[in-house]
């Protein structure tokens, strides 16, 4: 259980990603980043595993820089 | 608004190394005589080693600097005769509190289990350490403090160094075959061999108040993140001797150093914290911190030691207590090194023990500091995210962090010989090995750290064999007795157990049964003579 699972986990990952959109919607940038912020710790910890966060971290910031690279 | 005059004054004398025609050889000199200079040189005095002790100054008890004295640190100052006075003057504790505005987030007892000799920490201004260790060095003779010398060039010779010092009636030379730098953040010998002191410097700056009051607080440490009297920010309280109090409030990056000293700011700030103003100030200062490090802390026959090789924010207390520690690492490798009793290379092991040490000690405060002083919106939303789910998840309160206070390392070191078998108790190799109360041969009580005092020692649990042979092996059961049980449980012991512990009292090796060819090696493996050396 050290490496980052990047397969697909969700019996139905639509309703997943809905939950955060709900959980988002009508708040403004600032709350959102607060919940957010919350929830990263909560997961980081339900996770717990160093390995795996920097796994998350490195193909989060991986992705950032594919995007920036395809919107210049 | 600095007004502390010095506490104790000491007099410049001339000395017989002045006006000689050559410089007079001396084993070793020790430059700097803060806490860790001081430790130094007492313990290589006590090992038999002569010390010359320079230091720029004539006097201590000026600035508001370490107050906090660990666990492990005591135990060094038992060693060093000077725990006494400290434990007697210092205010001592054990419970941190955390708070969040008015709330209570959590409470913290730092030394849960009986059986120990020293207290968790204690409180206690730098002067008054500072003095009891140099009473103690007063009653050394092969140990002589040179006030007012200060060194002003250093010369690095293969077999040592000649050191250039001025005093009030002129320089004079002297050759060491060893120089401990012990000459603080601002390390002029460091200067002068050029090397780079580097890392990370924080932006915050801090106010820092010692107060004295008559004050209805416990002698806890108390740290708020956001309180009702400091908004945004954070503060911290704790107890000194003689009604002062420690006061330490953060004031964010753009604070004007100069007129935050002005008591027109501190006292209405102090009034807001305390609910009254009836206090005085002792000293009052602003400061900004740094966590770096030398790359290397020997440089030839010069070794640096304490916040001349490394600094750290003061969350956690981690500077003086690292520094001590140092000392007492490189004090019984020097003295063995000039006995010839063990190889030269063995200082190799202070730099990587104390490295190690120091990375870790940086590490911790490095975090303690992102903690409470965030550099980014992020940061704060993350740091702000931890303590409101502190309230409602464990996890979370594991993550606050107001300091993590100093705990002794625990060696990877080729000085340990690796176990081979499997124990369970407190007792861990590379880390002092715990205390435990005893009795001796003659009934009286005993803590097994001073029986084991600054030499090699064996302990063996007897099984009916042949005890093992060495320089000093204790008994369990007849040089020391163990009572209570403390020291089977914290030992994991079994008939034949058997235990080296090194000099700074780390455990070096360990073994349910051992051979006399087992312990040979490992002794001769913790002096550095043989094993795989770094």
């Amino acid at each position: 259980m050290s490496t980052l699972v990047v397969e697909s986990r969700f019996a139905d990952p639509d309703r997943a990603y809905r939950a955060l959109i709900e959980a988002h919607r009508g708040l403004s940038d600032e709350d959102s980043a607060t919940l957010n912020s919350r929830l990263v710790l909560i997961l980081a910890n339900h996770i717990g595993d160093h390995a795996v966060l920097q796994d998350a971290i490195a193909l989060a910031k991986q992705s950032m820089a594919a995007t920036d690279a395809a919107t210049e | 608004m600095n007004t502390r005059k010095a506490l104790y004054q000491y007099g410049y004398r001339r000395c017989a190394d002045q006006g000689r025609s050559s410089p007079a050889r001396h084993p070793v000199a020790v430059v700097g005589a803060g806490p860790v200079g001081l430790c130094t040189a007492i313990d290589l005095a006590q090992r038999g080693v002569p010390v010359v002790l320079l230091d720029d100054a004539d006097r201590i008890g000026e600035g508001s600097r370490g107050i906090c004295y660990a666990k492990r640190t005591l135990e060094i100052l038992d060693r060093l005769g000077v725990a006494d006075p400290c434990l007697e003057k210092g205010v001592t504790w054990r419970i941190g509190k955390v708070f969040q505005n008015d709330d209570l987030l959590y409470a913290f007892d730092l030394l849960p289990e009986d059986g120990h000799k020293m207290p968790a920490f204690i409180n206690l201004q730098q002067y008054y350490l500072e003095h009891a260790l140099v009473e103690r060095a007063a009653a050394l003779p092969n140990l002589e403090i040179r006030w007012r010398n200060k060194v002003i060039d250093l010369k690095r010779r293969n077999d040592g160094a000649t050191l250039t010092v001025e005093t009030p009636e002129g320089p004079y030379d002297l050759d060491a075959e060893w120089v401990v730098a012990a000459d603080g953040a601002r390390s002029a010998l460091r200067g002068m061999l050029g090397l780079a002191f580097q890392g990370e410097v924080f932006e915050d700056r801090f106010l820092i108040a010692d107060v004295k009051m008559k004050g209805e607080f416990p002698p806890e440490r108390w740290f708020w993140f956001d309180p009702p009297f400091h908004d945004g920010h954070s503060a911290l309280l704790h107890k000194q001797p003689d009604d002062v109090w420690r006061i330490d409030l953060q004031l964010g990056p753009d604070a004007d150093a100069k007129a935050e000293q002005t008591p027109e700011r501190v006292v209405p700030r102090l009034r807001q914290m305390l609910g009254h103003d009836d206090f005085s100030l002792e000293w009052v200062s602003v400061y900004t911190f740094q966590c770096r490090r030398l790359e290397r802390f020997v440089h030839g026959r010069v070794v640096f030691a304490g916040d001349s090789a490394h600094q750290v924010s003061p969350f956690g207390a981690r500077g003086a207590n690292s520094g001590i520690q140092d000392a007492e690492n490189l004090a019984w490798k020097l003295a063995l090194i000039l006995k010839g009793e063990a190889p030269e290379s063995l200082i190799e092991s202070y730099d990587l023990e104390r490295s190690a040490a120091a990375d870790e000690n940086i590490g911790h405060s490095t975090r303690s500091t992102d903690f409470i002083a965030p550099r980014s919106a992020q940061e704060l939303r993350f740091r702000d995210a931890t303590l409101s789910l502190a309230r409602h998840a464990p996890f979370a309160k594991r993550m606050v962090n107001s300091g993590r206070l100093s705990m002794p390392s625990t060696y990877e070191t080729p000085l340990s010989t690796p176990d081979r078998e499997t124990w369970s108790g407190s007792a861990r190799l590379g880390a002092p090995v715990p205390d435990a109360p005893m009795r001796d041969r003659s009934g009286r009580s005993v803590w097994l750290l001073e029986a084991l005092g600054g030499e090699e020692t064996i302990l063996h649990v007897p099984n009916g064999s042949q005890p093992p042979a060495g320089s000093r092996v204790l008994i369990l059961g007849e040089d020391l007795i163990d009572e209570h049980g403390f020291f089977t449980q914290r030992f994991d012991t079994s008939p034949g157990s058997t235990y080296l512990v090194r000099p700074d009292q780390h455990l070096a090796a360990r073994w349910r049964h051992a051979t006399p060819p087992l312990i040979e090696s490992a002794s001769r493996r913790l002096r550095g003579i043989e094993g795989d050396h770094a």
